[in-house]
């Protein structure tokens, strides 16, 4: 099975590295952009019967920094 | 007193920490790898040091914070062992939950690399007894990632408690309340992003840090 986590900055955590793709969008003339905000995809192959809790565990452990993270997974 | 560095593959001031530890302790510190599952016996201190443990991958520090040592350093720190991180080894003592919040990259994207001002917020703890409370010290900064996050509620209590222990004079990196030390609730663990082993000696510009390691270990040997 085919794991994608999907990890970002929590809403209201300051991303400078966003707000840097931002500023670079706008100096390329597109100037429509409200907002960026930059993070991470890891895909994973994890065994067909691995249940939920061992994969919430794995994005709370390590894959994410809950403190300023938040993750969403995708099943493919 | 016997002391220990951690090294990790990629940590680039442990050499200099144990330096600043023998010179303070008149005894080598003991260099014990990541893969260890226990730390040397009767070790009084523990040095997390600067550098980019596993090349920074995934967050800085987070590879690290689960090597099978950290589970040790967080066992006997749980106990009471004084540990120490300084940068990196701040950001792994972050992940690690041995100091709530975490470092982020900075504020201003720029890896900051300079001598930086800082006033000694408590001198009460057992890391920094070697100073007085509001005393302004100069130490050299190097990171990427030193911009310190916690909730206003988090940093309301670490403020009410008394556990910033280093304030930076101006921002430097976008860190929340300018903390740039901060100790855990029972004081045993103190991490920094600037570094005090990189000022013991009048050659490197000034002794700030060195004090830093005298009234820690006056402290701990008493």
């Amino acid at each position: 099975m085919k794991l994608k986590v999907f990890v970002t900055l929590k809403p209201g955590v300051l991303d400078p590295q966003g707000r840097a793709i931002h500023h670079a969008l706008g100096s390329l003339g597109f100037d429509g952009v409200q907002d960026v905000r930059q993070g991470k995809l890891i895909e994973l192959e994890v065994a067909d019967d691995t249940d939920d809790a061992t994969i919430d565990g794995m994005c709370r452990k390590l894959l994410a920094n809950t403190v300023i993270e938040n993750y969403r997974v995708e099943r493919a | 007193m016997k002391t220990a560095v951690i090294v990790f593959p990629g940590s680039n001031c442990d050499r200099d920490i144990a330096v600043a530890l023998e010179a303070v302790t008149g005894v080598k510190p003991l260099m014990v790898w990541h893969g260890d599952a226990d730390l040397p016996k009767d070790v009084g201190l523990v040095a997390v040091p600067g550098g980019f443990s596993y090349g920074d991958y995934l967050r800085s520090g987070a590879i690290a914070a689960r090597s099978p040592i950290m589970r040790a350093v967080v066992e006997q720190a749980g106990k009471g062992l004084p540990v120490l991180g300084v940068c990196n080894g701040f950001q792994v003592l972050t992940e690690a939950g041995l100091l709530p919040g975490a470092l982020m990259r900075n504020e201003g994207l720029n890896f900051v690399c300079r001598d930086v001002a800082l006033t000694v917020e408590t001198a009460s703890s057992t890391f920094t007894s070697g100073y007085s409370a509001g005393e302004k010290v100069s130490f050299p900064v190097a990171h990427h990632d030193g911009n310190y996050f916690a909730d206003t509620e988090t940093l309301d209590r670490l403020e009410g408690e008394g556990r910033v222990a280093f304030r930076y004079a101006e921002s430097v990196n976008g860190s929340a309340r300018n903390i740039a030390g901060l100790l855990n609730d029972k004081g045993n663990v103190l991490g920094m992003m600037p570094h005090p082993e990189r000022r013991i000696e009048a050659a490197h510009g000034g002794t700030d840090g060195r004090r830093l390691f005298e009234g820690l270990f006056e402290a701990v040997s008493a």
